[in-house]
């Protein structure tokens, strides 16, 4: 199994958010703290996993005319389980993100990747492709949610360690503006233009390579 | 007299304090697809607005008539989001026959108006917030006026934005993300705007 070129690939050269650019909504609007970046990012990871698993069941028997919306009820269900489940247990979680859960629904990578992978491979693979694409997602989550509650606030982890996490920064320094929306749009801005120039380093050090050859 | 000032409050609030894009972040992935030319964004903005206005009808009364008095408030994201995809299908067969320019010019954004945060969002919002009929209705249209002020602005320093000279790495997206982000600074300055 290429399970570790699929893996390169959702964490850095097609990283969801970072280099396909999708579900932007969900990066910027809820990383303000760790807590709060973990949580999507797994619950995304989860229905993303289902989702996968399922179309790629099902993509002999759905008729090509309506695969967006059987596609879209399929998904649509699996997050109102995450949703009630989250509701239930961690109740939160379920608070801090608000409106986010039910609109994972709409959130562009699902429905990518249940149109551009699923409907055309394997079960297992789609469940990889899941599993890797969930992690790129997280990934890219964490990243923005360590800046931003760090620059933020000054604190590190707030909600996973404790109420308030581990202060880093003494508390009259942190700009409060990185955890206003403008933040988010900032410091993905950066971010992407970080994996633009590391994917630009790659590719030109893989063509040395091959011109050596 | 007093539902004009509710009225009022909700516009002021969906259109410049609460914006859409710039400070609830729905609707991103439009913002960022057709900001690219000034008058196919004005086209998606319309169409948003339209779509959003339907959207919040629709919702709200399948969501009272419908899934309160048989206790299925818990199937609220399935449902509203098969009425939007029957909504956005309907529009679509619309503007092919009466306005086939702007379809033509709309193109794959229109199917992808059903998985626009914007539109799945002001319907469970309306809900959230318990509005009435009239109250979600407004907020659904002056939402999508938001949506179109925010694309419509953005879409103009966009077109400059194209022949700047910037480090190679933030060509393209990044650099719009950033003007994005200094656009969604100048929206702060309407935040605490409160007609009470």
């Amino acid at each position: 199994m290429n399970f570790k070129k699929q893996l390169r690939e959702g964490l850095l050269t097609n990283n969801p958010v970072l280099s396909q650019l999708l579900g932007m909504c969900s990066t910027m609007a809820i990383t303000t703290t760790l807590f709060n970046g973990i949580g999507m990012g797994l619950s995304v990871t989860i229905i993303l996993i289902c989702s996968n698993v399922v179309i790629s069941l099902l993509r002999k028997v759905i008729p090509d005319k309506i695969r967006i919306a059987a596609y879209i009820v399929i998904i649509a269900g699996f997050v109102t389980m995450v949703d009630l489940l989250l509701k239930a247990f961690l109740p939160a979680l379920s608070d801090s993100l608000g409106v986010f859960i039910p609109l994972i629904v709409v959130n562009c990578i699902i429905l990518g990747r249940a149109e551009s992978f699923a409907s055309k491979n394997g079960v297992l693979a789609s469940a990889v492709d899941g599993l890797t694409q969930g992690i790129g997602y997280t990934a890219a989550l964490v990243i923005m949610c360590i800046i931003r509650e760090l620059l933020g606030s000054g604190t590190f982890g707030a909600g996973v360690f404790g109420a308030d996490g581990i202060r880093i920064l003494p508390s009259q320094y942190p700009a409060l503006l990185v955890i206003l929306p403008v933040g988010g749009f900032l410091t993905l801005g950066c971010l992407i233009a970080l994996t633009q120039w590391v994917n630009r380093k790659l590719a030109a050090r893989e063509a040395e390579k091959e011109a050596a050859k | 007299m007093s539902i004009f000032v509710t009225l009022f409050a909700i516009s002021l609030n969906a259109i410049l304090a609460e914006n859409f894009i710039l400070v609830k972040f729905l609707g991103i992935c439009p913002f960022m697809g057709v900001s690219k030319k000034l008058d196919t964004s004005l086209g998606m903005g319309l169409a948003v607005i339209f779509v959003m206005a339907l959207a919040s009808a629709a919702t709200w009364a399948v969501n009272e008539f419908l899934l309160v008095p048989l206790s299925l408030a818990y199937m609220q994201t399935v449902v509203f989001i098969l009425v939007i995809a029957a909504l956005v299908q309907f529009v679509e067969m619309f503007l092919q026959k009466a306005l086939p320019a702007l379809y033509q010019s709309l193109g794959i954004y229109l199917p992808l108006i059903t998985t626009n945060c914007a539109v799945l969002g002001v319907a469970l919002l309306n809900i959230q917030n318990g509005y009435t009929f009239l109250e979600s209705v407004v907020y659904g249209i002056t939402g999508g006026i938001g949506f179109t002020l925010a694309i419509v602005l953005f879409s103009s320093i966009r077109e400059r934005l194209e022949d700047c000279d910037c480090p190679k790495a933030f060509k393209g997206f990044p650099l719009a993300l950033i003007a994005a982000g200094l656009l969604a600074l100048s929206f702060m300055g309407f935040s605490g705007f409160k007609v009470f």
